[in-house]
């Protein structure tokens, strides 16, 4: 047993369930996630993938099971055992939640310095020279022109939303980001500059990740680990490009046998 | 594990090793690929992989990586306190540990992200997570360093290697692997598409890191190369039809 095993994970989810009235969207799913791990959950749709990510965020109460977080000070934590207002705290400082839809994680009508700098007021930092300088180091780490930090995000691009939405998320240091499809509906050279920059950000800050994707290339390229959904079932998981290249399950052979280029 | 004391220190054994493939979308046909394979590799060893393709030579050393799962037997690769982890039973969390630490793979093809440049994709390997050992500039020197050595020509540094030959992104993928020595060393054809100057660097690169310690399993086509880097070649034999 080598040391690092011994330390507790970042997040542990233990046999999770999801339900819609009568109807189990996601059923039985365990795994633990470590400092700085990518973990990629793939699947088509309808494998109940999101519900998962939403219910390990804290975004939708699962009807069974447990997901507990390593809080700084007082180790791993079931966080629907949590009051409101800690999970609350949680959502705003040590996670990250980026969407599918810029819209949903952006504020459209404020600048963009604004919603950079949303989690830090909310931490209660007023200092309006601090906050905005803090503002332009993010938009130049995710590549926006400084000039642009008075602009709406309805005059951004979509790969520009993304990277806003991803300083939003990041300006506060958390140490576990969810991710939804943060790559689908963008242009294939905007994929890669929003890949490759995720990809930093998440070495250099030893940042945790959990990544929907419906994208084999994407989770290749982002992902030390994969979990593979159907009909809200994990039906493998392990390293990757050990899942990618030697495919157990049925499922995952077809899943991989029908992509172009994996 | 008893360590022998005369000779170099192992530092992967394969016992008993066998790989079936189960065709779930051709009617569950099995394919066994390899079966009750036994290998033990030593420090400072270079051990030759060959035979005839489709033999199960790039599976051997896509087993000893965890980029395929065996069938059964044990695949022990030691680690950097000197134990020995069965990477068929350990978790996904200490192979990558160990990918990290214990062993490199340099295979026949360069996967990365597109839009990433040259240099910084070889000096990836020693920027790790936030614990960087080394800063960015100094990471960034040393994957200079490499690819002088393997005359990837300064014009192409900042260039990302999709656009490369396929000798150039062989040349990328070796220094990105050489660039982290680690004890123990897969190479999957390390001198197919390179001409022959470059091929002679590849050759010396293996000698050095033979002469260090590392322990080295390679497929190598070409004997003349094989010749100047092996210590010990296992042949590969036909399984009997199945």
């Amino acid at each position: 047993m080598m040391d690092f095993d011994a330390k507790p994970p970042l997040m542990r989810v233990q046999g999770l369930s999801c339900a819609y009235g009568s109807r189990t969207v996601v059923r039985d799913i365990s795994f633990d996630l470590w400092p700085g791990e990518v973990l990629a959950i793939v699947g088509e749709s309808g494998s109940g993938k999101t519900t998962l990510l939403n219910a390990v965020a804290a975004r939708h109460t699962p009807s069974a099971g447990q997901v507990s977080f390593d809080l700084r000070d007082h180790g791993l934590q079931e966080i629907y055992g949590m009051s409101e207002a800690q999970r609350r705290m949680l959502a705003r400082t040590d996670w990250g939640f980026v969407h599918q839809n810029a819209a949903d994680g952006l504020r459209m009508n404020v600048s963009a310095g604004a919603n950079v700098s949303e989690r830090l007021m909310a931490l209660g930092q007023r200092h309006y020279g601090q906050l905005r300088e803090q503002a332009i180091d993010w938009l130049e780490r995710v590549e926006i022109s400084p000039s642009r930090i008075d602009d709406r995000p309805n005059t951004f691009s979509g790969g520009m939303r993304q990277r806003l939405q991803i300083a939003r998320n990041l300006i506060t240091q958390p140490r576990l980001v969810f991710m939804d499809e943060p790559t689908s509906g963008l242009d294939v050279s905007v994929q890669a500059k929003l890949l490759d920059m995720m990809r930093t950000l998440t070495r250099q800050m030893n940042l945790a990740a959990i990544i929907v994707t419906h994208d084999l290339a994407v989770a290749r390229l982002l992902a030390q680990r994969m979990m593979v959904m159907q009909n809200g079932e994990a039906v493998e998981t392990g390293l990757t490009d050990q899942v990618l290249d030697d495919p157990q399950h049925p499922y995952t052979q077809l899943l991989v046998s029908s992509v172009l280029q994996p | 594990m008893t360590l022998q004391t005369t000779d170099a220190m192992p530092m992967l054994q394969m016992k008993n090793l066998s790989k079936q493939f189960l065709l779930h979308l051709q009617n569950s046909t099995a394919l066994t690929v390899l079966q009750n394979f036994n290998l033990t590799l030593s420090q400072g060893e270079c051990v030759r992989l060959s035979g005839p393709s489709g033999m199960g030579k790039s599976t051997i050393l896509k087993l000893a990586y965890g980029n395929y799962r065996a069938s059964s037997g044990e695949i022990l690769v030691r680690d950097t306190e000197g134990q020995f982890v069965d990477m068929t039973q350990a978790s996904a969390r200490s192979v990558l540990h160990l990918r990290s630490h214990s062993m490199a793979y340099v295979s026949q093809f360069l996967r990365v992200i597109p839009r990433v440049a040259a240099i910084d994709i070889v000096a990836e390997p020693l920027l790790e997570n936030g614990l960087d050992l080394v800063s960015r500039e100094q990471a960034r020197e040393e994957a200079a360093h490499w690819l002088t050595r393997l005359r990837i020509p300064e014009s192409l540094w900042q260039l990302p290697p999709a656009t490369f030959s396929g000798g150039e992104q062989q040349r990328i993928n070796l220094a990105r692997s050489f660039i982290k020595p680690r004890p123990l060393l897969l190479l999957d054809e390390p001198t197919a598409s390179l001409d022959p100057v470059n091929t002679q660097t590849v050759i010396d690169m293996i000698v050095q890191a033979r002469s260090k310690g590392i322990a080295i399993l390679g497929i190598f086509h070409d004997d003349s190369v094989a010749q100047e880097v092996v210590s010990r070649t296992v042949s590969m034999l036909p399984l009997e039809a199945n």
